[in-house]
């Protein structure tokens, strides 16, 4: 279920590309301001909670997310050249499961492990506070790549749709609708960070039970799903 | 024998019939599949290289489906008429890794870079490359694994004459060696040049089949239609209409022409200024009003 060729592949895509910059400069503006406020205001639990929660689960991940996962696949698809991958005696979900694996790959190393060290800075981790939020940006990770890799091969234009799921129906919406935090991804990674965390300043709306189940549900849809797409994908430009 | 079989195949878009019930057998040798922009070539290239699912009827390679089959990818080589690959990778990477994804190693990427002479570039990102050198690379990448049928959508697109010649030498040698090799073209002089075997596709109708005299018969022999102004239209008229090699005139009085039709092309374009000569006519329009390759095709459809 994972083929190397096709791994190196799309890890050379998505580092390669233009917009790889954005999962760099993302990271280092976290962290930037992580080390601003612990400069200014010293160590402090609700702030760290507060930037770790709002910025960096809120934002940096599904923003993250969007371009890993669209990324591995949706420009291939675009300008035809997948089909070097499929015209291949390769299994059509060998494919995604790798490109997903690339795409989680990532997305953990752009999002989990700059979240750990603003953590690290903001207050050293703190009642696990650093180490909760990282937890949450692995497990979001994870969804989040499977979602937007299935984004990316059904629409041309994932990167928008990502978006437009990121950060209006789960930051705003959520914010403003109570029964839409159930159905996001970042609630889901919280009921895991909630649980990681010593104290009680995390706070999910979702259950972990529910919470788990939702997660490993989407994942494991999201790439299925992608993978029968890409059996009967036709390519795009044709007469 | 590797066989590609196109059983009363149809395949439509909406409401728009790009293929519309063809049949045809492409088998070892280089078959020339022709038509015009738009006919539905790409289209039935698509189908035959498992891109694409056929409305009805079905698309085979020796008994075995070729849509939602990845296997058959082992027998099949193909060479896309869209130039994105993965320019960012060199020549040489990108021939690796398509030999790697069919389980080959280095040693088949080598082999095919050789066989299209690109080792002298292999090195070099393919976003620098030049057309006819993506064109090879491509090759290259369809041939690492030796496949028994390899199939190219407007190959010569784009293509200077030298590095035409190449590839039309390595596809005849190909087709020489037992291999099914289906190319298709617009041009009809590229089509002739290189195929044994025709196939014509004509708004998505399969026209015609055969080897390229039978098919350049059928182009020649069809009726030409020219418009002819001189200084005594009635008496041209009555001269050429007395020769069999003429099916038709007609006197149009608005143009100020006659219309002509001609069946026998030879010897009706060496009869008419012969004519004129003899009567002391004046020629002073002799122009073919259905030369357009469109115009020839639908000739075929109709034939």
């Amino acid at each position: 279920m994972y083929d190397p060729t096709v791994a190196r592949l799309t890890y050379r895509a998505l580092l390669g590309r233009r917009r790889a910059l954005i999962l760099f400069a993302l990271p280092v503006l976290l962290i930037v301001i992580a080390a601003a406020v612990r400069g200014f205001s010293g160590a402090d639990d609700q702030v760290a909670v507060d930037l770790l929660g709002g910025f960096a689960l809120a934002t940096m991940v599904p923003i993250i997310g969007v371009i890993a996962g669209t990324g591995a696949i949706g420009p291939e698809i675009d300008d035809g050249s997948v089909v070097y991958l499929l015209s291949k005696p390769v299994k059509r979900p060998t494919i995604i499961v790798t490109k997903l694996t690339v795409a989680i790959a990532v997305t953990m190393a752009f999002s989990a492990i700059p979240t750990f060290i603003a953590g690290m800075i903001l207050n050293g981790n703190g009642q696990q506070i650093a180490v909760a939020y990282t937890v949450a940006a692995l497990v979001a990770s994870i969804a989040y790549a499977a979602l937007f890799l299935l984004l990316g091969t059904i629409t041309r234009h994932a990167v928008v749709f990502g978006l437009v799921y990121a950060l209006v129906w789960e930051a705003l919406f959520g914010s403003l609708v109570a029964g839409a935090r159930t159905l996001s991804v970042q609630q889901w990674s919280l009921a895991v960070a909630e649980k990681s965390a010593g104290g009680d300043l995390i706070t999910s709306d979702v259950g972990l039970p529910v919470a788990t189940v939702l997660l490993v549900a989407v994942t494991v849809l999201a790439t299925w799903y992608a993978g029968q797409k890409l059996r009967s994908l036709k390519l795009a430009g044709e007469e | 024998m590797t066989t590609i079989n196109i059983d009363h195949t149809s395949r439509w878009f909406g409401n728009v019939v790009a293929v519309n019930d063809i049949t045809m057998n492409v088998g070892p040798g280089v078959t020339g599949l022709l038509g015009p922009n738009g006919a539905g070539k790409s289209t039935l290239i698509n189908m035959m290289g498992g891109f694409l699912a056929p409305s009805t009827g079905s698309v085979t390679l020796d008994a075995k489906p070729i849509w939602r089959n990845e296997q058959i990818y082992k027998d099949i080589g193909i060479v896309p008429e869209r130039e994105a690959m993965y320019d960012f990778l060199t020549g040489r990477e990108f021939v690796v890794a398509n030999a790697e994804l069919h389980g080959l190693d280095e040693r088949a990427a080598q082999r095919a870079l050789a066989t299209v002479e690109m080792e002298y570039a292999q090195d070099r990102k393919i976003s620098t490359y030049s057309k006819g050198m993506r064109q090879r690379v491509k090759m290259a990448s369809a041939l690492v694994h030796e496949p028994s049928v390899l199939l190219l959508d407007e190959p010569f697109n784009g293509m200077d004459p030298r590095q035409r010649m190449q590839l039309m030498d390595l596809l005849r040698r190909m087709g020489d060696a037992g291999r099914t090799v289906l190319f298709s073209s617009h041009i009809l002089e590229e089509v002739e040049q290189l195929a044994s075997h025709i196939e014509v596709i004509v708004a998505g109708r399969h026209a015609a089949s055969g080897d390229f005299r039978k098919i350049r018969r059928l182009m020649t022999d069809r009726p030409h239609r020219y418009l002819v102004r001189s200084s005594d239209d009635r008496a041209l008229a009555a001269a050429l209409i007395a020769d069999p090699s003429t099916a038709g005139i007609e006197v149009d009085l608005k143009e100020g022409a006659l219309r002509i039709q001609a069946i026998d092309f030879g010897r009706f374009t060496a009869l008419l200024p012969r004519i004129a000569r003899d009567h002391d006519i004046r020629l002073l329009t002799v122009s073919p009003s259905d030369e357009s390759l469109e115009s020839v095709f639908s000739y075929l459809v109709a034939a």
